[in-house]
């Protein structure tokens, strides 16, 4: 199976790779967009500033790459938020996959970003298989999806928010499989099942 | 809702790890990669690998060990120690660090917080800061605690904030290896003052001191060492104890 994580201006995907490379699987870091159209399953990883990673995105035409792949493709945190329809976080239009609004928590009495372990729940959706409600996946994240029909999790942090997203073929994550323990892998192992 | 972390500590020192108390007089306690999957099993948040005899000739030693580290474990880690240029940082996100602690090269050149953070983003950059009571007043201190400062703590770790720290790895000098409990009123006070995770390190001696760092220090996440090292407290048990008194953790 060829595993291909989408190489871009954002985040650190070292560790996306490590994830993989300890549950077995080898995978392919690349922007060559025959590698990426050809893989069996993409992984769109991400950390960083939506508006920056997004020209990115659009300057080597890999915007449209994504929205038309047709095999599993998993977004993890800025790479969900990117799959959405706009992000506030440098009032960026994204790649509109889910059709929700990326929204910043504001400020509040709660520290933000969001950093450490929180619960999912509201499971619904292959990718959680075997995945048991108010698990703990790992978060790091100032900017939120808001709740709607694409919704597969829910994480409350300051208010409920989507923590996943799915839409046909597309998956979002707003946490970090690869850095969320046993459960994170397990969330990854099926990624690749699906 | 979000949970308290507990975070243990790994000084390593040529690839051991090692422990002292207030920054001085050192023992080995073990195999880094070793005491970090026993960590990662045993419940642990992240973990923090500070080199402290990080020097240029050994900073390759130390990428290697961390992609040791990073193959072996599935949760989050940080790397610090002698950390002072994008370079530096770049190398060891690359090795599969997941964040890095800047310290004295973050005092002395408080414009690298900004650059690192616009390079690689605030969520991984960790600014350490080592403070001591004195005068009245909570002091930062360099280089591993030899060199004393005039800024105090509060001042530093906002200046470091807006500059674009992703969180504050807060180690009080005057508690660091007694085991006599955090200093609660320092980690306090930052806490509240700033809008990052504040992560307390120094004088974990029983699970109360746990307790209390969360409740009366208001910490995000507690940072220790030796109680974990040498099996004085185990983290699943520190964890339940938490959960009975009804602070948030990940069990």
């Amino acid at each position: 199976m060829k595993i291909v994580v989408i190489k871009y201006n954002a985040g650190n995907i070292t560790s996306v790779e490590f994830a993989f490379k300890r549950i077995g699987i080898d995978v392919i870091i690349t922007d060559d967009p025959n590698e990426i159209i050809t893989a069996d399953k993409v992984i769109f990883p991400g950390v960083g500033e939506a508006s920056s990673a997004m020209n990115y995105l659009k300057e080597h035409k890999i915007d449209k790459l994504i929205r038309d792949l047709k095999q599993p493709v998993l977004g993890i945190c800025l790479g969900m938020q990117l799959m959405c329809e706009y992000s506030e976080e440098g009032e960026t239009e994204c790649l509109g996959i889910f059709n929700k609004k990326v929204k910043h928590f504001g400020s509040h009495e709660f520290k933000v970003p969001q950093i450490g372990w929180n619960n999912i729940f509201d499971l619904k959706s292959p990718l959680f298989r075997g995945i048991k409600e108010d698990s703990f996946v790992y978060f790091v994240h100032g900017y939120y999806a808001e709740l709607g029909e694409n919704t597969i999790a829910t994480t409350d942090y300051i208010l409920k928010y989507s923590s996943a997203l799915q839409k046909d073929n597309f998956y979002g994550a707003q946490f970090h499989p690869e850095k969320s323990g046993d459960v994170g892998e397990q969330i990854l192992k099926n990624f690749i099942d699906l | 809702m979000l949970c308290k972390r507990i975070i243990p500590c790994l000084d390593i020192k040529d690839g051991r790890t090692v422990k002292g108390v207030h920054f001085e007089h050192l023992r080995d306690a073990g195999d880094a990669i070793e005491l970090a999957i026993r960590y990662c099993k045993e419940g642990a948040d992240e973990l923090v690998f500070l080199d402290i005899t990080a020097t240029n000739d050994k900073r390759k030693t130390l990428t290697e060990l961390v992609t040791k580290i990073a193959s072996n474990i599935n949760i989050p880690f940080t790397v610090g120690g002698g950390v002072s240029s994008i370079e530096d940082v770049s190398a060891l996100l690359k090795a599969g660090a997941d964040k890095v602690s800047i310290n004295t090269a973050a005092f002395k050149n408080p414009q690298l917080i900004a650059d690192l953070a616009h390079r690689f983003g605030s969520q991984c950059i960790v600014v350490g800061i080592d403070v001591k009571f004195e005068d009245a007043e909570w002091h930062v201190y360099l280089n591993g605690g030899r060199i004393k400062t005039e800024k105090t703590a509060l001042d530093w770790a906002k200046e470091a904030v807006a500059l674009g720290a992703g969180e504050i790895l807060l180690t009080s000098m005057d508690s660091d290896g007694t085991k006599d409990g955090f200093s609660n009123d320092i980690t306090k006070l930052i806490s509240e003052n700033v809008n990052v995770p504040v992560i307390a390190s120094g004088g974990a001696g029983t699970m109360k001191h746990f307790e209390e760092v969360f409740t009366l220090g208001k910490a995000d996440a507690a940072l220790a060492a030796s109680v974990f090292h040498y099996n004085e407290i185990h983290i699943n048990d520190l964890k339940k104890e938490l959960k009975s008194k009804h602070i948030k953790v990940r069990l």
